[in-house]
């Protein structure tokens, strides 16, 4: 039954570590544009006019 | 479209470091492309530092370097992309709502988390007395553990019930919060008096479950309300547009409408709405009147006429003397209007609450007759007998109650939404579905609410096509209904447009029947007429009327068929409303109200017993959607009249309208099934938490099972037939 002084705090320790995250995300604004998140994730953020990388389509 | 520099100055904030930023509502913005699109362009400028589209609410927020660019040419640069920019200042948006959401959201956190870890520890504890081999010092220091977890979060996430409770019980009145309450609170308190006691059963985990559970509605709740507000919210943003006042020394100032006085002079461009009431001092035109009046043609005014706030400028610059402004103009007047008659609205009692007024009393009665029951003629301590009228509490609890109308109303907004109709009233399906009679306004929602050719077949091709060539360069009405019904045709560009006469090219002449020359006399047959005159041949007479939206014959009359009463009562006259009511088969029809004669004539219906669905488009039907029993409104409408409807529809048809109602009653049913089932699981339960039988094991189990039951039912509205 030792194993109960481990686990348990460890669940809890998890539990709250969930939490925190999410007040964290819901802090600085993770959840304040949902649909716009949704959406952007489809562009590319490096989109350079010019360069190496760039595409040549464009 | 006016320019949106000047506008926009009147909003700019700068700080300490040379920041500027600016608030602005997007029109047009539609996907993540635009979002895209509009951050991109704005990013290529030096000057800024950041600018940030949010899509959920359709807002910009643009901070820039205040020395190296002014605002105008930031903002030109996404005008010219298509995007409709409206300025707008951030505090007099009431962010309360919006801080009470989280609160709400942080609440079912920590809940969620409490409820999470301390089943996991119920179950060890159930375990442990299925198999009969746990110590009694483990299953404390399981309960302790778990009061640990549930009394912190019980403290904190049950506050949304404690407060509304308290709230109630401060006027003298009870609602679902208050069983819900006195539930979780004495759950946990007998709890934490057994787990001292090292007494057998703890509720831990029923209680901070059931507030998991009651959260969840909750939020489902107001997620629904607060997406239809922040839509009403938009609407009144992109409304609020500053006036462009001269001053003496000629130059053109934009200041908030706050901020207009009597006496000064404001400029109004073709394509503005007018923002105060006034007199006409220079400039003569055509306006649109027809958010005020509902009258749907367009009226000529000159010098010396009198215009009122929301009055739409059509053909040539105006100046206008400001006679009242801000809170005396009949707009403001009609908002007022509209407040009040939806003070009157707020009188409605939502289904929930009205089963709460049954079942909160019930309740408690039961909890206490258990307790006292088993305490006095039962023969038990008066421990086990006060455990007895928790389980009793915790086992009523409205769990599923809770869900029962969040979760259908979630579930029908969003079909709804897919379907094009925005539903703003949280308990506008539940208003609707009690409606018997339907009242249309009509210019803009039986008809197009615009002018359209009504005699094109008698009008030779050649002569059609000439007419609309002079007609295309023209913003009036009148003309652009022609070109639309000539189809594309090359504009002619020496076209001479002589205001509230007609165009002119050579000598070919389009315009009213002075500019044409016509002694003819044409019949009063309601519609609006243009003459076209060729030299050397007889003037040709082109008539509009504003159309029926195609299929509203064909919705009307299955209404009607369909058992609802139908009337129309428009701002317009007579001659216009009579022949297009003839073709609807109404027969109760009415002319030349008034705003406050339309609301007048829906207290008259609502006396005689009527429940009145009102459908409506202009500010003038503002005052009417607020007052009636529920609200449609279509999305071309007045900023004010989409604010005051409860749902608002999109598409140039009427069959959105039969849909909602369809849906309604549907919805309606669905709310009053999850009842019967929230009903008759707690007849099934109440008598095992009386006869004291209810372990926490078994309260868990019958919460949940409940709880997703009434979810189950709800999502049933998502198959189904589609009408």
């Amino acid at each position: 039954m030792t194993a109960l002084l481990v686990l348990i705090p460890a669940a809890l320790f998890l539990g709250l570590l969930g939490l925190a995250a999410f007040l964290w995300a819901l802090r600085s604004g993770q959840f304040d544009d949902l649909d716009g998140a949704a959406e952007r994730i489809l562009y590319d953020d490096d989109e350079t006019e010019c360069g190496p990388n760039a595409d040549p389509r464009r | 479209m006016a320019e949106i520099a000047p506008e926009a100055e009147a909003y700019i904030r700068t700080d300490g470091q040379g920041i500027s930023s600016l608030n602005l509502a997007v029109e047009n913005l539609h996907c993540g492309g635009c979002v895209r699109r509009i951050e991109d362009t704005l990013a290529k400028k030096d000057a800024v530092t950041s600018a940030r589209v949010n899509l959920t609410t359709r807002r910009l927020a643009l901070h820039w370097q205040a020395d190296q660019a002014r605002a105008g040419d930031l903002l030109a640069a996404v005008s010219a992309l298509g995007y409709r920019l409206v300025p707008f200042d951030p505090d007099l948006l009431a962010n309360e709502a919006a801080s009470e959401d989280r609160a709400l959201l942080r609440a079912m956190a920590v809940a969620g988390f409490a409820a999470a870890n301390v089943m996991l520890l119920s179950v060890a504890i159930w375990a442990g007395e299925a198999s009969g081999d746990m110590g009694l010092a483990l299953r404390d220091l399981l309960h302790w553990i778990s009061a640990l977890v549930a009394l912190p979060a019980v403290a904190y996430a049950g506050r949304p019930f404690f407060r509304s409770a308290l709230a109630a019980l401060r006027q003298g009145m009870m609602n679902m919060d208050l069983p819900i309450s006195l539930a979780v609170l004495l759950a946990a308190a007998t709890s934490l008096f057994e787990t001292i006691n090292h007494g057998q059963h703890a509720y831990f985990d029923a209680s901070v479950g059931l507030l998991f559970f009651l959260l969840i509605g909750r939020y489902l709740d107001r997620r629904a309300r607060s997406r239809a507000r922040s839509a009403a919210e938009q609407l009144l943003l992109l409304g609020a547009v500053a006036a462009q006042v001269v001053e003496a020394s000629g130059m053109v100032r934009a200041l908030p409408i706050g901020a207009v006085r009597a006496g000064m002079t404001v400029r109004v461009a073709p394509g503005d709405r007018v923002p105060v009431d006034g007199v006409v001092s220079f400039g003569q035109g055509e306006v649109d009147a027809s958010l005020i009046s509902g009258e749907s043609e367009p009226c000529e005014i000159k010098v010396g006429d009198w215009l009122h706030a929301g009055t739409m400028n059509l053909s040539h610059p105006l100046q206008i003397e400001v006679a009242s402004a801000g809170d005396d103009t009949l707009l403001a007047e009609i908002v007022r209007l509209t407040a009040a008659a939806e003070q009157g609205k707020a009188a409605y009692v939502r289904l929930a609450d009205r089963a709460a007024r049954i079942y909160a009393p019930a309740v408690h009665l039961l909890a206490l007759g258990g307790f006292l029951g088993w305490w006095l003629l039962g023969g038990l301590a008066w421990q086990p007998a006060l455990l007895i009228a928790v389980a009793v509490l915790i086992i009523t609890c409205p769990c599923a109650l809770g869900l029962a109308v969040p979760v259908v109303q979630v579930v029908a907004s969003g079909l709804a939404m897919r379907r094009g109709v925005l539903v703003k009233a949280g308990d506008g399906f539940e208003r609707l579905a009690e409606v018997d009679t339907l009242v249309f306004d009509k210019t803009g929602t039986l008809t197009h609410g615009r002018p359209e050719l009504v005699n094109g077949d008698t009008i030779p091709a050649p002569v059609l096509a000439q007419a609309a060539g002079l007609a295309a360069g023209s913003r009036h009405p009148l003309c652009q209904a022609l070109v639309r019904a000539a189809g594309p045709v090359p504009a002619q560009l020496q076209v001479q447009e002589h205001p509230g006469m007609g165009l002119q090219l050579d000598d070919m002449r389009l315009g009213n029947r002075d500019w044409c020359a016509v002694d003819e006399a044409s019949p009063d047959d309601g519609n609006s007429e243009l003459w076209f005159r060729q030299p050397d041949q007889a003037p040709v007479r082109f008539a509009f009327r504003d159309q029926l939206k195609a299929d509203a014959v064909a919705v009307i009359g299955e209404l009607q068929e369909a058992g609802w009463r139908i009337e129309i009562v428009s701002g317009d006259r007579a001659v216009v409303v009579e022949p297009l009511a003839r073709q609807l088969k109404i027969s109760n029809w009415r002319a030349d109200c008034r705003p406050d004669q339309k609301v007048a004539y829906l207290r008259d219906l609502a006396a005689t017993g009527c429940k009145v669905a009102m459908i409506g488009d202009g500010l003038n039907d503002a005052p009417a959607l607020a007052a009636a029993h529920a609200s449609l409104s279509p999305v071309r409408a007045a900023d004010v009249a989409q604010a005051a409807a409860d749902f608002v529809f999109q598409g140039e048809t009427l069959a959105p309208v039969a849909m909602t109602l369809a849906l309604a009653r549907r919805v309606r049913r669905l709310i009053l099934q999850n009842f019967s089932l929230a009903l008759a699981y707690n007849l099934l339960a109440v008598p095992l938490a009386l006869a004291g039988v209810v372990t926490p094991l078994f309260a868990a189990i019958a919460m949940s099972s409940s709880s997703l039951l009434v979810t189950l039912n709800a999502l049933r509205l998502r198959g189904g037939r589609a009408s």
